[in-house]
């Protein structure tokens, strides 16, 4: 393989229903970073059926320099085989040096799958990227041993180098509608023999609650708050910051609140602006899913707990007491 | 029907701990597991096994030690266990791990092959997928429930929106979730005659494989360095009343402009 013939920083813009996903617009700000460092182009890659320039155009004023879109009434519904294969023809045309995929469930299942049929190395579920600056290899970052420890993976002699990277960690651009790019139709034939898998039933659970990871203010809360009452309290004050609330695992796992609101290794990974944990410990399977947080503010009662080593601001009081004078200064301080 | 059970033997990350002054990983006396995913793939199997009489093969990749792992299966119900074990499969990454088990799937007779989603020690959810494709089949990543016809499984699989039903023909690989089922204990009787059971050992001589496409040699990537998370700086801790914590909260959100 002459890897010098591969250039290009290429991202698998997810979508579903029509919808480009959040993390594509993640995946185009880290991306961008690595094309510029290379001085090579962005390039966005858009799968499925009859997409828009419009569609497109939303990838360039997040900043790729050109959008590939593959449309095919068989790119309609994400499986597993047609995506494949749009995927690895594309790559196998234009060559990309780099290929990203967000780390969701659709990402995960489609890139091992393209890489294996490149030949080519993966890395999963990457919360850093850089580029080596003597090898000009990139460098990917992932969470192993259940977020203990931090492995940087390098792919040097295969291309392209691909990863998936985790949703909620990359930082988007944005939106400049003033920049330009390149839109271009990348004509692939779906087989019918390419789809080998049957629908039968498709359910989309319409969440009427956002997912905490799209949230920038998250209010979250700990077995510190001592019961669910307590905990359902949060909402007001999440309410009030425009923001959501989230939980740690000992709260989802006593049923206080759902799964889906659970930050850390076996929950959400979560990158809020604002990051309040309220009567959380701050246990280390805790803390990999928020550190990234912009600003991250803790109360506990107890002063050891690991929670503080993280926090911009921790402040060492009850934690129930606490919540109520908080609200009060916050509607004092909007009202002045 | 025959089907082939992946499973990998892992440490309990739940039981790892950090020394504080060291900041590195006690790794003594952490207890190895059958990874959860694969073991809920393991009672998938194992249920088919008693509604419908599939043979059920356990098969790992790893140290000799990993014979335990396996004993479990057949402890747990399994009726066969191959365990992969050879220096030259060493230092393996997801590719050339899913190309040494596609290798030693070759020499199987099978309908469906059962990986777990995902290993608690990796957490890649690649070696399933990756297999699918060196063996040519579909698979389904991410399944939750399973129905098994003459020809074709229906599984529900999972989205963060939504799920899935899908029918797949035999052959095929599925990637199963550990919440699909609870995985069983090993009966006094299953290990008993687990430990009277072989467990095979195959090397490199058992599976025919380009050398070129396992062992590190076979790894297009590299690990460059690995260290224990460095903690983020700390901020500055209040010991104050309820209400001057609030006071305290309110002025900084301000300074940092969130209100």
């Amino acid at each position: 393989m002459n890897i010098s013939e591969y250039r290009g920083v290429m991202v698998f813009a997810e979508q579903r229903r029509g919808e480009i996903q959040k993390v594509a617009f993640e995946l185009l700000g880290a991306g961008r970073g690595i094309a510029d460092t290379l001085q090579e182009p962005l390039i966005a890659v858009l799968a499925g059926t009859h997409l828009t320039d419009a569609q497109a155009a939303s990838l360039i004023a997040h900043g790729a320099d050109r959008v590939i879109l593959v449309d095919d009434p068989r790119l309609g519904v994400y499986m597993t085989e047609p995506f494949t294969k749009a995927l690895t023809a594309v790559i196998s045309a234009e060559k990309p040096g780099i290929v990203f995929f967000g780390a969701t469930t659709i990402g995960r299942d489609l890139a091992p799958r393209v890489s294996a049929r490149l030949k080519t190395g993966l890395t999963a579920d990457c919360t850093a990227l850089a580029i080596d600056d003597a090898s000009r290899n990139l460098l990917m970052t992932r969470p192993a041993f259940g977020g203990n420890i931090m492995a940087t993976i390098i792919c040097p002699e295969h291309r392209p180098q691909m990863s998936t990277v985790r949703p909620g960690v990359m930082r988007r651009l944005e939106a400049d509608t003033a920049r330009t790019g390149e839109i271009s139709r990348f004509a692939c034939s779906i087989a019918p023999a390419d789809v080998n898998v049957e629908i039968l039933e498709e359910v989309v659970q319409k969440e009427e609650k956002k997912n905490i990871e799209d949230a920038s203010v998250l209010v979250a809360g700990g077995r510190g708050l001592g019961n669910p009452e307590n905990f359902q309290s949060l909402q007001n004050l999440a309410e009030m910051l425009g923001g959501q609330v989230a939980a740690s695992r000992a709260v989802v796992d006593a049923g206080w609140t759902s799964q889906d609101k659970q930050v850390g290794q076996t929950g959400k990974t979560v990158r809020p602006d604002l990051y309040l944990a309220c009567g959380i410990s701050g246990m280390i399977q805790h803390v990999a899913g928020m550190e990234e947080s912009g600003f991250i503010v803790a109360v506990n009662k107890n002063k050891d707990a690991p929670i503080f080593a993280y926090a911009d601001i921790g402040i060492v009081t009850d934690v129930n007491s606490l919540l109520p004078a908080l609200q009060e200064e916050l509607s004092r301080a909007r009202s002045v | 029907m025959k089907i082939i059970v992946c499973i990998k033997q892992v440490p309990d990350t739940t039981e790892v701990k950090i020394n504080p002054t060291t900041g590195t990983l006690i790794r003594e006396g952490v207890p190895s597991i059958i990874n959860p995913d694969d073991k809920s793939g393991l009672e998938a199997a194992l249920v088919l096994k008693e509604q419908q009489g599939a043979h059920v093969t356990v098969l790992s990749m790893g140290p000799p030690q990993a014979d335990l792992a396996l004993r479990e299966a057949l402890a747990m119900g399994a009726d066969q266990a191959i365990l992969l074990s050879d220096r030259a499969f060493g230092g393996a990454d997801t590719w050339a791990t899913s190309s040494t088990l596609a290798a030693a799937i070759r020499k199987l007779e099978w309908d469906l092959i059962i990986c777990g989603r995902q290993a608690i020690d990796g957490d890649t959810a690649q070696v399933g997928p990756q297999i699918a494709e060196h063996l040519q089949v579909p698979h389904v990543s991410y399944v939750s429930e399973l129905q098994v016809g003459e020809k074709a499984i229906e599984v529900k699989r999972k989205f963060e929106d939504g799920w899935q039903r899908l029918r797949v023909q035999f052959p095929c690989l599925i990637t199963t979730l550990k919440d699909m089922n609870q995985a069983r204990y090993m009966s006094m009787a299953g290990i008993y005659s687990a430990y009277k059971q072989e467990v095979k050992i195959w090397g490199l001589a058992d599976i025919d494989v380009d050398q070129a496409n396992i062992g590190l040699k076979g790894s297009p990537t590299r690990v460059k360095a690995s260290y224990t998370k460095g903690t983020r700086s700390a901020g500055k801790v209040y010991e104050v009343d309820p209400r001057d914590g609030a006071r305290i909260i309110v002025e900084s959100l301000k300074e940092k402009f969130i209100i």
